[in-house]
């Protein structure tokens, strides 16, 4: 892009600086283009565009056994929750009973994707704010997670397991004992984040009071996700509106009235105990029987319209289908929940100083290709 | 409020509307023209208050685009569809409704990007994804790109 006259010193004190795209706090390819008036920032304008795919304008394209795939490149830390969003609204559409079996494998496959995002946003956060070893504690676990995926999923990123009715394979069979393993080395390792970020007073410092979105601010600007519910925002779609039995599992939504990034930082770290808590409750008790429920090689919506939404790690991600009775969808709209939460960085960040917009960027918790889709 | 309350209370706000029941939600289509005192009044009407914009989005019918608003109020956990039919194809424009939920800014962007309708009061309209010398709306069916190989 080419800077325009705009885009040097307007006034006395006060100049234009572009925050990315290489900036390696945006965590892709996000440009935010910042007014500053000294240190503190009196305009945030974001510009897009520089991953975008048209994954929409794809889709229209491309069967509903094929659509799914492309979503696992638009959040890539939540592929299989993507993945599942774009299985239940076919499901949904056609009225399909998913297995016991699928649903279960379903769910703790969606919550150690959880666990696995999170993780990496501590990494980050930690990484962005200054400290190193908090990346090399949170990707032990991490790569841990991944070797599951890669071990029942083939792919260690962008995982396609969730299909239409169920799954694409069976686990294999030391899948439960793996997941034991995992969880274990997780929660004995819990304490060490703790010590090394939360208990951290530089940390905290640099977090407290900064960024805050109040819980109007967050309806509003339309944001979901840890985001909204560290501004005391009931909105975890997993209890609102259950999905896949979700709603025959014991787990708390966690709500923070914080409203800051040390609230936010809260909120995530406690959904990570939570997600543990609903897969304990699922491994030994996963039901046998089909892992796939009977469709049809060609699948046809009925005419019509269809929403589904589900809670990725970021929050809520709708997908909006328009069919004209056809093999592939007329229109097929992704409610992103990284897109509403940037919405509302501009007003987040006025007022505060450069280095609290990183802080902000990193408790908000962008991912971009999600964004640009 | 009940899918037969909404009805209700969205034929006294206009009674001109259309409604569609077939899908999850209610849907009520209204001309585009009429839509921003009609989301202006399901906004801050007490006992509807529609304060959270979860999805907006627009469809290209060939003969007329589709915006399509899904409301939901955080307070009474109901949702609304609106839908402003917008007849003018070549030079498509409705009013924004970035003052009613600030959260249509960056959507409204989008919209404008990849369908070209034209936002009316929008504080700062431009293409969101694409290059500004971009020619054409790739999301209309209309839509041909010269780069394109059919396989």
């Amino acid at each position: 892009m080419i800077l325009g006259e705009e885009d040097y010193i307007t006034e006395e004190g006060e100049f234009v600086v572009n925050m990315g795209p290489q900036h390696p706090s945006t965590h892709g390819v996000l440009r935010l283009k910042v007014w500053l008036d000294g240190e503190t920032i009196k305009k945030v304008e974001p510009h897009l565009g520089y991953i975008h795919r048209s994954i929409e304008k794809m889709s229209e394209s491309l069967s509903y056994r094929q659509y799914g795939y492309l979503t696992s490149r638009m959040d890539y830390l939540s592929a299989h929750i993507n993945n599942l969003a774009c299985a239940l609204v076919v499901e949904k559409a056609l009225q399909v009973e998913v297995p016991a079996r699928a649903q279960a494998i379903r769910i703790i496959i969606g919550e150690l994707t959880r666990i696995g995002s999170h993780l990496l946003w501590f990494a980050s956060a930690g990484l962005d704010l200054g400290g190193v070893t908090p990346f090399f504690y949170a990707f032990r676990e991490r790569e841990a997670i991944n070797s599951i995926m890669d071990e029942n999923c083939g792919a260690r990123l962008t995982q396609n397991f969730m299909v239409p009715g169920g799954i694409v394979y069976d686990v294999r069979p030391d899948f439960q004992s793996r997941v034991k393993e995992v969880l274990k080395q997780f929660k004995d390792n819990f304490h060490e984040y703790n010590e090394i970020l939360t208990g951290n007073v530089i940390f905290q410092n640099r977090l407290k009071d900064v960024g805050i979105l109040t819980k109007e601010d967050a309806i509003a600007f339309g944001c979901t996700g840890p985001t909204a519910r560290a501004s005391g925002l009931s909105c975890d779609i997993r209890k609102m509106y259950p999905y896949d039995g979700y709603e025959k599992l014991q787990f708390d939504e966690v709500i923070s009235t914080g409203c800051d990034s040390w609230a936010r930082y809260e909120v995530r770290m406690a959904e990570m105990l939570q997600s543990v808590r609903i897969i304990e409750q699922l491994i030994d008790n996963i039901p046998e029987g089909d892992i796939v429920a009977k469709t049809k090689n060609v699948i046809k919506l009925p005419k019509g319209e269809f929403y589904q939404r589900v809670e990725t790690a970021r929050g809520e991600l709708g997908v909006y289908i328009v069919s004209d009775g056809g093999a592939s969808p007329y229109r097929c709209k992704y409610r992103s929940p990284n897109f509403a939460n940037l919405s509302a960085i501009p007003h987040i960040a006025r007022g505060y100083k450069i280095g609290d917009l990183i802080a902000i960027m990193a408790t908000i918790d962008l991912i971009i290709p999600d964004i640009d889709r | 409020m009940t899918k037969e309350e909404l009805k209700d209370s969205f034929t006294q706000i206009f009674p001109a509307v259309t409604f569609d029941e077939s899908g999850e939600f209610l849907t009520a289509i209204i001309p585009s023209e009429e839509l921003l005192p009609v989301m202006n009044v399901l906004r801050t009407k007490p006992e509807l208050y529609f304060d959270y914009l979860f999805c907006e989005t627009c469809v290209d019918w060939k003969d007329h685009l589709m915006m399509v608003y899904f409301l939901n109020s955080r307070t009474y956990n109901h949702t609304l569809v609106v839908k402003a039919k917008i007849t003018d194809t070549i030079n498509p424009q409705i009013e924004s409704v970035f003052h009613i939920w600030p959260t249509a800014e960056l959507n409204e962007d989008e919209i404008f990007d990849l369908f070209g309708v034209k936002f009316l009061n929008h504080p700062n309209l431009r293409r969101l994804f694409l290059e500004e010398d971009w020619v054409g709306f790739p999301l209309r069916k209309n839509y041909v790109d010269e780069h394109m190989i059919e396989l």
